[in-house]
């Protein structure tokens, strides 16, 4: 077994709304290894999304320990914590999140003007994720002048273009027809197998979850199964 | 690196509507704010470019214009003969007392009628100002009633023009040549032979006098001496002192333009903040995406204030040309505009010349707008919850 680059203990997430108290998550603990493709299901409001995002750095826990290769994202202050998920978290949404008034390659470029990276640099690649996603020819198109599908493989590249090594994507089908939602499925999991990326998905759909290599169930925020797959 | 700039222009391109009617508003606001600034500076520049330094305008004790002053033969005399005076090749004494009159003439075009100067000249007078030439007929003579006016008040006045008639207390005065002032007070001027005018007007005193005296060290002392002579009554400064004094009359504009400028600037302000709270309200999951992405919250405010500046600055860029627009029409077309002097309520005529400093002046004024209407929206932006800015439709 890889060495976990996602280590949970005890996480819970407690959200208060004036005299009520919401339990999103209740004491999980979990490891994920290196080049995992986890896939999350539950009911709606199992508290999928809540997981996602603490592990993702974009909300913070109420109790317990969240690790990710071996940092405590709980000490970083808001501006670290922007450079640590720029650096080392790609998200793809469900309603895909491009930039309407960029290009693809626009919008993949993105997240590396954050980098150190020059012109030259960050144009290679740019093309190599638009490449890997297959729409290398389609980066001066707009998100208006794509499909479903294709903005969706588009926002794939943007998360993976900084070559981050968590990849984690909340219900990337859940907008999309069959076929695409197919090709979204396969490029997460060639990211997992061929790439050695650790993928992290949220869906509903039973059909997605055979692509990838462990399924969680969460209810009522519980952790309830963990299954590996052949 | 912060969010690129052509991420906020395409931005303000789709949003076009909204952003047209803050670039109009912004436009209007730094247009008028540019031209009452060229106004006020056409004004000065009238009064401060007239006269010579080297010359000296003598009027009583205590008046402030030329045209509320009396100065008698006696007091002429006295002065006359001060040897600090300088003279001409001819041996004459460089020295001319003059009659200022306030004339009413009806406005061209039937819009009543306006006050202007009519001067009372002497050819030691004119020589003391050689900014003033001829540039159409010839020059009044002595003993006819003849008058010479400026090419401003030709265009300006009713019969202003050679063979035309200017109406002077009881009698007429041919209009017999047209004079250039080079942008002088003297452009709103008529010249008429002194002694003329003193038996039209039938007038034993005189206005003032205006002297050449030798050197700068004599005009130091004819000044002090007059000062002195309690007995005499007189007052000398430097003829351009005089008339960079009258510059006065500017301050309506700029206490107008104060004014107009903090109201309005207000207004635009309001306008341009509308537009950014809008934008910023239409772009919240934008904004989360991203935060997420990895863009800090000062990116996401400057990348809002940088935008709210563009469309600002956008306007300051349509406003300030209107107003170089309306300048060179302006010039082109040779047209004055004329504003009361407080003191011999005359007009005094200027143009307004919109310079590349006052279009600088205004560009910056509109990126104070924006940076100003934008700040408070960029926050906004910034504080939203990733989260919940993420889950906004
Ligand atoms: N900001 C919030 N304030 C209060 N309660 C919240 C907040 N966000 C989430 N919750 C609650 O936390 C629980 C878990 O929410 P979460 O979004 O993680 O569920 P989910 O499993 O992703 O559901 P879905 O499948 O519908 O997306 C729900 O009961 C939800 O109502
Ligand atoms: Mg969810």
């Amino acid at each position: 077994m890889e060495a976990p680059i996602v280590v949970i203990r005890d996480l819970s997430k407690i959200y208060r709304q004036g005299e009520v108290q919401v339990t999103a998550l209740n004491r999980v603990s979990l490891q994920i290894s290196a080049g995992e493709f986890v896939v999350l299901m539950g009911p709606s409001g199992s508290g999928k999304s809540t997981l996602l995002h603490i592990i993702a750095g974009i909300d913070r826990a109420s109790s317990g320990e969240v690790r990710v290769q071996g940092i405590n994202v709980a000490n970083l202050d808001e501006s670290q914590l922007a450079d640590w998920r720029n650096q080392n978290v790609g998200f793809v949404f469900q309603s895909f999140n491009l930039i309407p008034v960029l290009t693809a390659h626009e919008n993949v470029e993105l997240p590396l003007l954050l980098t150190a990276l020059g012109r030259r640099e960050r144009r290679q690649q740019v093309d190599l994720a638009l490449n890997l996603v297959g729409l290398g020819d389609r980066g001066h198109h707009r998100p208006d002048q794509m499909s479903g599908g294709q903005q969706q493989r588009v926002a794939i590249a943007r998360a993976l273009v900084t070559d981050p090594a968590l990849i984690v994507a909340d219900e990337p089908t859940g907008n999309l027809d069959a076929r695409s939602a197919h090709d979204v499925l396969g490029i997460l999991q060639s990211l997992s197998r061929d790439a050695g990326k650790t993928v992290l998905m949220v869906t509903h759909d039973p059909k997605a979850a055979v692509f990838g290599t462990r399924e969680l169930h969460l209810e009522k925020g519980e952790l309830a199964r963990d299954l590996v797959q052949e | 690196m912060a969010l690129p700039l052509r991420y906020n222009f395409r931005n303000v391109v789709v949003r076009w509507r909204t952003t047209l009617f803050t670039v109009l508003g912004v436009a209007a606001v730094v247009a008028v704010f540019v031209l009452l600034r060229a106004l006020a500076r056409g004004i000065e520049s009238t009064s401060g470019n007239t006269g010579d330094p080297r010359n000296i305008l003598v009027v009583r004790k205590g008046s402030q214009a030329e045209s509320g002053s009396l100065v008698t033969r006696t007091q002429f005399r006295t002065l006359q003969y001060f040897d600090e005076i300088a003279r001409n090749e001819r041996g004459e004494a460089v020295v001319s007392a003059e009659l200022v009159m306030i004339v009413s003439a009806p406005r061209r075009g039937g819009a009543g009628e306006a006050n202007t100067l009519l001067r009372g000249v002497t050819p030691r007078g004119m020589e003391l100002r050689p900014q003033v030439t001829l540039v159409e007929g010839r020059w009044f003579q002595p003993g006819h009633r003849e008058v010479v006016v400026s090419r401003r008040l030709s265009g300006r006045f009713e019969g202003f023009e050679i063979g035309g008639t200017l109406k002077a207390g009881p009698d007429h005065l041919k209009v017999v040549g047209i004079f250039d002032g080079q942008g002088s007070a003297f452009d709103s001027e008529a010249w008429m032979d002194a002694d003329e005018a003193r038996s039209i007007f039938d007038r034993e005193q005189y206005s003032s006098v205006l002297l050449r005296p030798r050197d700068s060290a004599a005009a130091q002392a004819i000044i002090l001496r007059l000062e002195q002579d309690k007995r005499l009554g007189l007052r000398g400064e430097s003829e351009t002192l005089y008339y960079s004094k009258q510059t006065m009359t500017a301050a309506p504009f700029r206490i107008l333009g104060g004014i107009l400028g903090v109201a309005m600037s207000v207004g635009a302000v309001f306008a341009a903040m509308n537009t950014m709270y809008a934008s910023v309200a239409a772009r919240t999951r934008e904004v989360g995406t991203l935060r997420v992405l990895g863009f800090s919250q000062s990116s996401v405010v400057m990348s809002f204030m940088m935008e709210g500046t563009l469309v600002a600055l956008m306007g300051g860029i349509v406003g300030c040309g209107l107003a170089l627009a309306l300048s060179v029409y302006v010039q082109a077309r040779g047209v004055y505009f004329g504003t009361m002097d407080f003191q011999s309520f005359a007009e005094t005529l200027f143009q307004f010349r919109v310079t590349p400093d006052l279009v600088g002046l205004g560009l910056l004024f509109s990126i104070g707008i924006g940076l100003v209407g934008s700040l408070l929206p960029a926050l906004r932006a910034s504080r939203l919850p990733v989260i919940a800015a993420l889950k906004s439709v």
